[in-house]
């Protein structure tokens, strides 16, 4: 048998090594399907690879692609850290989407210094506001926040669905079920001429480092985390537990439905329904693999992304399908748990009568 | 010396061996927690293991049934013709199997299930059918009459008072035609007339021929219950005594390993009215996590003692006077005023500091550090804020400050709070209570689980700052802890306060009488 | 009046416990899970895997009685996994669920496709057909209503029978209700806490998937993308809702089939003022109302989610 025994300090080294490792297993768990549909895993993995680096262009699509999740990962850090399971980051995303395209498709008309900031606050605020509901529930009557914020999802989609057929819809759309386009004035710009990174990678690396300050060197990062590691002595301490949960719930949220405003407002220029293929749940991911910090949200995200589009080129050159990157997504983030007990605890095999060998 | 004991005769005791504890140690990495522990057991035998906490006591009984594999040693149980052979290590399986019931101090009862059905949870086969009920019913009716264990078996364990789920957990421990049963800290949650009602229930129960070891810190009930004592001191063997030829002194001294220091304490005039409760309601889910229509109050340079069985109100009242919790009804006084408004934060910045109970619970961060868990009730002070955003130099200035103040031993500053020892957990608490100099402090089970150094520092700070002005309310369930602090003692029971007087004025048995709910005035009838 | 006639109609009825069927499955797992103290959040995904599972195996030519098989074994090693996480290693049991559903779910589709990559409408099996219970079945507006169902859902409504008897009356439903109460009551008589809590993962588990199974095998004959669509994280809500109880289960998930049948017909009504999505809304809406109704009632499992470690006391 094997028995757990915790670690007196949590090694600084195996904190790190323990995500790499955990995506290589990922990777390599990913390989029996492959090998199974009769793959060339080197053919399948290095198309991956060069789809993701192998060009300027591949790696303009994969900032592309990692500038949602850095802050749909950095969604789920914060509100992780209060132990907040925010599921709902996918709703949060529509919700800031849905702001985006109700501020700026016209309803205002403004200089761009004036209409982008304010396309940006609705956005964080919609999303801030899809996630205090949970959290009430949550502080108020102990409901379950992961149940409520997964229905909300659904609920929000449905919601983003009727308005586009409604409220929202673009008459010039052909009966396509999308939004107006945003206004130029809106419009995050390319960062680079023909490439499609823009100006929402700035505000999802802003937003990294302004919530690790936030986490690190404030008052309120400082309550977040207490609240997290141990509400009981927290509130005993005189800190509110509601009110910091409300709190990280908020900018926890704003982040989410920030990435709704990049994506619409940065890649799409118009909202539709499958906008997000997930960024909301791949976030979790994001966030776990960087072990809930702020700085390695980033670097997670970048990797995740690669994933995607590397999937997603390699689908195309030799028709495996796609799904295998949320498959290597979803072994990720299970490996990367078991990873973290690896950097907690020791093993030790006890024999197999439980004696010490 | 162990080898000379395991031999039969000694003593004149012919009556057969049936279990023996040989040369037991057991180490947790560094940390020796059993070393060289031998101990020997024969039918009808009432054998006290007595010891300081983290005397290793715990430890030893957990080797015996399994929960731990020991490195050196072995446990020999006797075979059905009378040979010892070896108990296979580290499985709970074969001590049941060997006779050895235990009953632990934490209750290991499924509250959602009824008495019955806990006792014969795990006796009949998983995937079969419930078939031996009647059978298994009847046996525990007659072990209800032997034993003199009277408790109705058919009613939710959630619904059973402490004495009688203690009840069903000895039952369900002699279920298993049980030879040797372990009782650990059987009295810590009964009251001293219900102490007394276990005892002779386990009189009778040796009388039956069975073995019992029984588990204690408490000097008087080891003197009352067992046969033979065994002591042990830093998880080493200290020595073995025949009860009726032993006294209580010299037990405590083999079991402290020096003089007992009695507190010394002198009498000062306590000063004006810090707190007063006016008909205080706190309406919990049960009696034991309410208070009913409390008058009560502290005065500046007085220990107020509260005295009673764990788990009769004290939550509650603790609750009350840290700002967890609003009284239903009736008020609250703080210094003459009324408290309005009951959070933590406000009754800490009007002075009021709070010792929890549960330090790993309540009263640290366990994964933050030292300086961290020092700032973290006074997170607005300069020292250690600015406009939100701290300043770390502030934390780590005042850390090193009191780690040295207060003797906290720990690697330094930014040594994470989880890895102190309780005693120097509880300094930190302490430090982080008593320098802001609070006029009232509550003292929740301050000593709980602290070796006698730790325990002899905490008594001396509270003495210090009664000595300063500061009021104490001081909530423990060691009557010698309060018999050695309180000016005055206040006991509670079912949720209800009832002034006992001056100390000098009580003795243990009139407390003892009132913990368990007979009041001064049925008393004085 | 046609609010009301709706209720006297027998295909509303027959409609009713169709939508509940898969809800029943789906609900009887995950209390199974709870009461021996494990949330399991896997759920939604192992719906999806037993629908593909179950229905790739008739697909292929397993036969029905083969693709319920399949789909139980999937969904117990889906549970075996979440089970070796958040048992012996005691994983957070939030997040170790969310990751058996994205892994249970990607799993299946990729299989799916690789299967089958070019196929534009999906293929289609020999489903389970309504099984006419003899006599029973011709009675008047009851007939219809709830005899003339597929072999899942009499087996849907059994189970709920099974369940309830187990849990309440048989040693192995005692050792798992002790076990999501207090794990030492279990351990200190001997017993594996482990194996019993990644049993009922198991056990649970496959019900999940029977659940997914009904979708394909019964409900409809192929199987599609995005098809469980938050069923198993309604499951999750209406076990709060039953207070853990299998009766009380199957009363939840009939509440809930009669409100969407009725409001499918409702929106043939009225679907001309009110958008068709605040009808599909209703469902996710209806379950956290249930949640906040029925949050942590007396008979929460004491130790669900709360990790136990051999050991430690």
């Amino acid at each position: 048998m094997i028995r757990m025994e915790p670690r007196a300090e949590t090694s600084r080294r195996i904190a790190i090594i323990a995500p790499i490792a955990a995506v290589v297993v990922a990777l390599v768990l990913a390989a029996i399907p492959l090998l199974a549909a009769g793959q060339n895993l080197g053919e399948a993995y290095g198309l991956m690879f060069k789809g993701a680096f192998g060009s300027a262009f591949s790696f303009s699509e994969t900032l592309t692609r990692a500038t949602p999740l850095i802050l749909t990962g950095l969604a789920a850090a914060v509100a992780f850290r209060a132990k907040f399971w925010n599921i709902g980051g996918e709703g949060q995303f529509y919700l800031g989407a849905l702001a985006a395209v109700a501020v700026g498709t016209g309803a205002i008309s403004a200089p761009a210094w004036i209409l982008l900031p304010l396309v940006l606050i609705a956005g964080a605020a919609a999303g801030a506001v899809g996630l205090i509901g949970p959290a009430y529930l949550k502080t108020r009557f102990n409901t379950d926040e992961v149940v409520t914020t997964l229905l909300l999802n659904f609920i929000i989609i449905l919601l983003v669905q009727m308005l586009l057929q409604g409220a929202l819809k673009d008459p010039m759309s052909l009966g396509w079920p999308q939004s107006e386009p945003i206004l130029d004035q809106a419009i995050l710009p390319p960062l680079v001429d023909r490439f499609r990174v823009h100006w929402g990678l700035i505000v999802a690396l802003g937003a990294a480092i302004a919530i690790y300050i936030v986490m690190r060197h404030t008052v309120l990062g400082f309550q977040l985390r207490a609240v997290g590691e141990n509400p009981h002595a927290a509130r005993h301490a005189g800190i509110s537990v509601s009110g910091t949960m409300l709190k990280a719930a908020a900018i926890s949220g704003a982040l989410a439905g920030l990435a709704g405003v990049s994506e619409v407002a940065g890649l799409k220029g118009y909202l539709t329904s499958d906008i997000s293929p997930g960024f909301g749940y791949a976030g979790i991911v994001v966030a776990m693999l960087a072990g809930l910090s702020p700085i390695g949200v980033v670097i997670s995200s970048i990797f995740i992304a690669a994933i995607f589009v590397g999937a997603d080129s390699m689908s195309r050159a030799i028709g495996v399908s796609n799904y295998l990157a949320d498959l290597v997504v979803a072994l990720s983030l299970l490996c990367v748990l078991v990873g973290g007990v690896a950097a907690r605890y020791k093993f030790r095999w006890m024999g197999l009568k439980g004696r010490e060998v | 010396m162990a080898a000379a004991k395991s031999r039969p005769a000694k003593n004149g005791d012919s009556k057969p061996v049936i279990l023996e504890l040989d040369k037991i140690s057991k180490r947790f990495g560094p940390v020796i927690a059993n070393e060289d522990v031998s101990l020997t057991l024969r039918r009808g035998d009432v054998v006290a293991l007595l010891g300081e906490n983290g005397a290793g006591k715990t430890t030893l009984m957990n080797v015996l049934f399994g929960h731990y594999v020991c490195e050196e040693g072995e446990v020999r149980v006797a075979s059905e013709n009378g040979k010892m052979v070896q108990l296979t290590p580290g499985s709970p399986q074969a001590s049941i199997d060997a006779g050895i019931g235990m009953v632990h101090q934490h209750f290991t009862l499924a509250e959602n299930l009824t008495g019955f059905e806990n006792i014969i949870l795990g006796v009949e086969p998983l995937f079969g059918l419930a078939n031996k009920r009647r059978e298994a019913r009847k046996k525990i009716e007659d072990l209800m009459e032997s034993s003199g264990l009277g408790v109705d078996l058919d009613i939710r364990v959630s619904s059973l008072t402490v004495g009688e789920k203690q009840r069903v957990e000895i039952l369900k421990a002699l279920f298993g035609d049980t030879r040797v049963l372990v009782l650990d800290e059987p009295t810590a949650v009964l009251t001293p007339q219900e102490s007394e009602g276990l005892f002779e229930t386990v009189a009778k129960l040796a009388a039956g021929g069975l073995a019992v070891i029984f588990i204690s810190h408490k000097l008087h009930e080891v003197l009352a219950a067992s046969h033979r004592i065994v002591v042990l001191r830093g998880g080493k063997f200290v020595g073995e005594l025949i009860t009726a030829d032993s006294d209580k002194r010299r037990i405590a001294e083999l079991m402290v390993g020096h003089e007992v220091p009695g507190s010394k304490r002198e009498r000062i005039g306590a000063g004006d009215i810090v707190l007063k409760f006016n008909r205080a309601n706190v309406d919990g889910i049960d009696d034991r996590r309410s208070l009913h229509d409390a008058d009560f109050e502290v005065r500046e340079k007085e220990i107020v003692g509260i005295a009673g069985v764990t788990g009769n109100g004290q939550a509650a009242l603790a609750a009350l006077i840290s700002g967890l919790v609003e009284p239903d009804s009736g008020t609250v006084e703080f210094q003459g005023k009324t408290v309005t408004k009951f959070t933590p934060k406000i009754f800490m910045n009007s002075g009021i500091g709070r010792i929890p109970e549960d330090r790993h619970h309540d009263g640290v961060v366990g994964s933050m550090n030292v300086s961290e868990n020092l700032a973290i009730e006074n997170l607005d002070d300069d020292r250690f804020s600015n406009n939100g955003m701290l300043r770390f130099a502030g934390f780590r200035k005042y850390a090193e400050n009191v780690i040295d103040a207060y003797d906290v031993r720990c690697s330094g500053p930014d040594a994470e709070a989880r890895l102190l020892s309780g005693g120097n957990m509880q300094k930190l608490i302490l430090a982080r209570v008593l320098d802001t100099e609070p006029k009232l402090i509550l003292a929740n089970q301050p000593t709980r689980g602290l070796d006698v150094g730790a325990l002899t520092e905490v008594h001396k700070r509270l003495l210090a700052a009664r000595e300063r002005g500061a009021g104490v309310v001081l909530i423990s369930e060691d009557l010698d802890e309060l018999f050695a602090l309180a000016d005055r003692v206040v006991v509670i029971h079912s949720g209800n306060l009832e002034d006992a007087g001056e100390i000098e004025n009580l003795d243990r048995a009139s407390v003892g009488l009132m913990m368990a709910g007979h009041s001064t005035e049925a008393q004085a009838s | 009046m046609e609010f009301l006639e709706i209720f006297l109609n027998e295909n509303f009825w027959q409609a009713a416990i169709r939508i509940a069927t898969p809800l029943i499955f789906g609900t009887l797992g995950a209390l199974i899970c709870e009461r021996a103290g494990v949330l399991n959040l896997g759920i939604e995904g192992i719906f999806t895997a037993g629908a593909m599972s179950g229905w790739m195996a008739v697909w292929l030519g397993a036969g029905l009685a083969g693709g319920l098989l399949t789909a139980m074994i999937v969904g117990a090693i889906l549970g075996l996994l979440h089970g070796i996480l958040t048992v012996p290693l005691g994983l957070s049991q939030h997040v170790s669920g969310i990751g058996v559903t994205m892994l249970a779910t990607s799993l299946a589709y990729f299989t799916y496709r690789t299967t089958l990559p070019d196929v534009t409408s999906p293929p289609r099996i020999e489903a389970f057909q309504p099984l006419d219970i003899p006599v029973l079945s011709d009675l008047p507006f009851l007939g219809p209503a709830l005899f003339q169902h597929t072999f899942m859902t009499y087996l849907a409504f059994f189970l709920v029978f099974v369940v309830a008897w187990v849990l309440k009356s048989t040693p192995l439903g005692l050792a798992i209700r002790a076990v999501g109460d207090n794990p030492s009551s279990v351990d200190s008589q001997g017993m594996s806490v482990y194996a019993l809590r990644i049993g009922a993962i198991m056990a649970g588990s496959s019900l999940m998937a029977l659940g997914g199974a009904f979708l394909t095998m019964a409900a409809f004959d192929a199987f599609f993308f995005g098809m469980v669509n938050g069923r198993g994280w309604i499951c999750i809500a209406l076990t709060v809702f039953a207070s853990w109880k299998p009766r009380k289960a199957l009363l939840g998930a009939l509440l809930f089939g009669a409100f969407e049948a009725y409001q499918v017909r409702l929106q043939t009504e009225v679907g001309s003022f009110v958008p068709g999505e605040v009808f599909l809304m209703a469902p996710y809406i209806l379950s956290i109302v249930a949640l906040i109704i029925v949050a942590r009632s007396a008979d929460y499992p004491r130790a669900l989610l709360v990790p136990w470690f051999k050991g430690e006391r």
